[in-house]
């Protein structure tokens, strides 16, 4: 059994419907509807307009901020709209609109220009955290200069359930993975490089293995959720926590998850900017698989292609059952940080409880918090709305990771809580 | 396209996270009454009619005065969540099979309305409610205990005469080496000779005792089952143990005796009154096999099993305060 971290649960998989399945390449939809903020930070302004023509892989947003990340068209065709949209997150954004060609040519792009500096490179392709933070990458390569950066961790651990996109990226782009992290650490002048597996994908390690010579260390770590939360997976890798209300960077390492690390790759060696991504569609639907989808597609589309839902599906989230977040409705588009769309029915999501749920004192989310945080404490203050109660618990450390909820015998929506309390003590100043 | 068949669907939106375990209160509670199962019925297999009329009042005093408060409060039915029915039959392994109906009844009663409904419900009460209810019954009819029946396949003691004693506890052999102790210094019979009995068959005292065997069974599956904190029983059991070795007491003969495997693997280990980390409840555990302990060394009473558990009930929140976790990334002196 590999290294780990203190706490967590043992979540069930469900990904043998999906892990095994080849990447396929979904069909390019009708229309593309691209929103301006697909990442952390200031959204992007609109650089085209009604009618113009546009390339696949040509920049249609950005904006002059440190904390940005352009957006691209995944297409060759025709913006016919600048409008606002949903994404999958439940916020609003400007959104361009286009509708692609008859024909497209899906092995060109327009590259992104030839920059000396690689971190410009990654910057104007447009990458971002592709585990579902979506942070923007070229940040993450410039950290702050009092840190000095010794491991690179790749986190190849997908501990979500359900969500194989990145266990199929391991296998089938293994030198896609050790290309960009190889990049990462030559970038950040670290000396060490480590790809974090969990053993439950000896085929990705194997994969990787190949491709990691002597530079690369590929270590399988304990399956155990979460292990693929960056503090967690430090603490797996390198041993040392970071300290509160720092930045990761302050233990000497960076995370980067694999997907995001091919990506960089394809930026620098190749010009190309991240315009599509590999989508986990799963669960309740008819045609489970790994699918290459075009950023900007619906998720209706992407689900359609999948063969559709089943038709006693309660809950579709983007993302993973964990952390993911519930659609009201399907026609949103997948954005660079949309790792799976997955479809349960009911009696297979945690049940709808009322808020008077009573705490039997059980033990178990203390146990589970990987924070080592009493979520059932917080819970209560954050019920009784006594924020001070709750800050006092330290609720802001919370990762949200949503362990607590998971293993709570009574159904009590600690994290849902905990969130209202966060939200609660940010709105009024309060800090880690 | 389905569009149409898209826009009738309603789909639920809720916060993350989107799964939870299947192991749900009314499972875990499930699992409890399956782990008493074996030595409940070998009880009731071998004492027969009077502990299946004991067990049948526990348990309708119990759940149904759970029922019944619900009720009549117009608040939600809370009886499937198991807990009301885990009391009742707990209660009832605590009583000599030979407990008139009407008190067996009276102390489901008083365990769920007093001990549980009046603190606020599952989940609020600070002591155990089936130890409640054996408590409320020792102090209101305490001859109850006198009442134990017939022997053990492997007994070789003659039973004792023993009347209307204020006992906590229904151990027989118990209030005998109480009694020898007082007066001798020395036991009158041979400890080493009991332990079958006390593993196998022994009828002497309440339907808790017939087979400690069967108890450590079923707590072991529990622990297994990952709902029981093996530090629990392990930390009251080996406390008990070293404290009767210290003593100069037969160590075996005290953690079989009387109500401590009851005690250390059902109801020391029962959530809602126990600390809630792991450190909090070693602590908790060795509280209880110490005054379980000392109380038999020194208390007038022959079995302090009840209270020893009770007594660290009520410091259990202050154990929990005691041990509040360091948050990951914190060192010492921030917060």
């Amino acid at each position: 059994m590999g290294p780990s971290f203190k706490g967590g649960v043992a979540t069930p998989h469900h990904k043998k419907a999906t892990e095994h399945l080849a990447i396929e390449r979904a069909p390019v939809p009708e229309r593309l509807v691209i929103p301006m903020s697909q990442h952390l930070g200031a959204p992007c302004e609109p650089l085209v307009a009604k009618g113009d023509r546009v390339e696949r892989g040509q920049l249609v947003g950005d904006v002059e901020a440190f904390i940005s990340a352009p957006v691209h068209s995944a297409v060759a065709g025709t913006v016919v709209e600048i409008t606002d949209t949903l994404t999958p997150a439940g916020s609003r954004s400007r959104a361009v609109v286009i509708e692609p060609n008859e024909s497209q040519e899906l092995e060109r792009f327009v590259a992104v220009p030839e920059e000396e500096d690689r971190v410009a490179r990654v910057r104007a392709a447009g990458v971002v955290g592709m585990g579902g933070a979506m942070f923007p990458s070229s940040v993450k390569l410039k950290p702050p200069r009092e840190f000095t950066l010794e491991t690179v961790i790749v986190n190849g651990c997908e501990c979500e359930p359900f969500l194989t996109c990145d266990h199929r990226t391991m296998v089938e782009l293994p030198e896609r993975v050790t290309a960009g992290a190889r990049l990462v650490a030559d970038i950040t002048g670290a000396s060490r490089v480590v790809i974090g597996v969990e053993d439950n994908k000896p085929d990705a390690v194997e994969a990787l293995r190949t491709q990691a010579g002597s530079d690369i260390e590929v270590m399988a770590l304990k399956t155990k959720y979460p292990q693929g939360a960056e503090k967690q997976l430090i603490m797996a890798v390198a041993g040392k926590e970071v300290p509160k209300g720092q930045l990761p960077a302050a233990t000497g390492a960076l995370v980067h998850n694999v997907g995001t690390v091919a990506a960089i790759a394809d930026a620098v060696e190749r010009g190309r900017p991240l315009i599509e991504r590999v989508v986990t569609v799963t669960g309740a639907v008819r045609r489970p698989g790994n699918y290459l989808a075009v950023v900007g597609t619906s998720i209706a589309d992407l689900v359609e292609h999948a063969g559709g839902l089943h038709d006693d599906v309660e809950v579709v989230f983007a993302g993973g059952p964990m952390t993911g977040f519930a659609l009201a409705s399907l026609d949103v588009p997948v954005v660079k940080g949309t790792s799976g769309v997955v479809a349960l029915r009911a009696g297979e999501t945690r049940p709808e409880v009322g808020e008077d749920q009573p705490c039997i004192r059980c033990g178990r989310c203390p146990e589970a918090c990987p924070i080592f945080l009493q979520p059932f404490a917080i819970a209560s203050h954050a019920d009784a709305d006594d924020w001070d109660g709750a800050h006092h618990y330290h609720a802001l450390d919370c990762i949200e990771c949503g362990a607590c909820s998971f293993v709570c015998p009574t159904r009590r929506p600690l994290l849902q809580l905990i969130r209202v309390a966060k939200h609660a003590l940010l709105d009024r100043g309060e800090r880690p | 396209m389905s569009d149409e068949v898209e826009e009738t669907r309603t789909l639920r939106v809720d916060s993350s996270p989107h799964i939870a375990t299947p192991l749900s209160c009314p499972r875990i509670m499930g699992w409890v009454v399956a782990a008493l199962l074996p030595a409940a019925l070998w009880a009731l297999w071998n004492m027969g009619t009077p502990a299946i009329i004991t067990v049948a009042f526990a348990l309708l005093g119990a759940v149904g005065t759970e029922w019944v408060w619900n009720a009549a409060a117009k608040r939600p039915q809370t009886i499937g969540d198991g807990t009301a029915i885990v009391t009742g039959l707990l209660l009832a392994m605590t009583l000599p099979p030979r407990t008139p109906w009407w008190i067996a009844l009276a102390g489901g009663i008083f365990a769920i309305a007093v001990a549980k409904m009046l603190f606020g419900g599952v989940g609020h009460n600070l002591f155990n409610p089936a130890l409640a209810g054996r408590a409320f019954i020792a102090v209101s009819w305490s001859g109850v205990y006198a009442l134990t029946t017939n022997r053990g396949w492997f007994a070789t003691l003659e039973m004792a005469e023993v009347e209307g004693y204020d006992a906590v506890s229904g151990a027989t052999r118990l209030a005998l080496a109480a009694a020898d102790r007082a007066a001798e210094g020395a036991y009158g019979f041979d400890q080493a000779a009991q332990y079958m009995d006390y593993l196998f068959l022994n009828l002497e005292g309440s339907l808790g005792e017939v087979s400690g065997a069967l108890l450590i069974l079923g707590g072991l599956v529990l622990i297994a089952r990952g709902i029981v904190d093996w530090r629990i029983p392990l930390g009251y059991l080996g406390t008990m143990a070293v404290v009767m070795l210290v003593a100069g007491e037969d160590p075996v003969f005290h953690v079989l005796a009387g109500g401590v495997l009851l005690g250390a693997f059902f109801m020391a280990t029962d959530y809602v009154t126990s600390p809630m980390t792991k450190w909090g409840r070693v602590v908790f555990a060795i509280g209880c096999g110490l005054f379980n302990a000392v109380g038999r060394l020194y208390g007038p009473a022959p079995e302090y099993t009840t209270f020893a558990i009770h007594f660290m009930n009520g410091l259990a929140p202050l154990i929990d305060k005691a041990f509040v976790p360091r948050t990951f990334g914190w060192v010492k002196g921030d917060g």
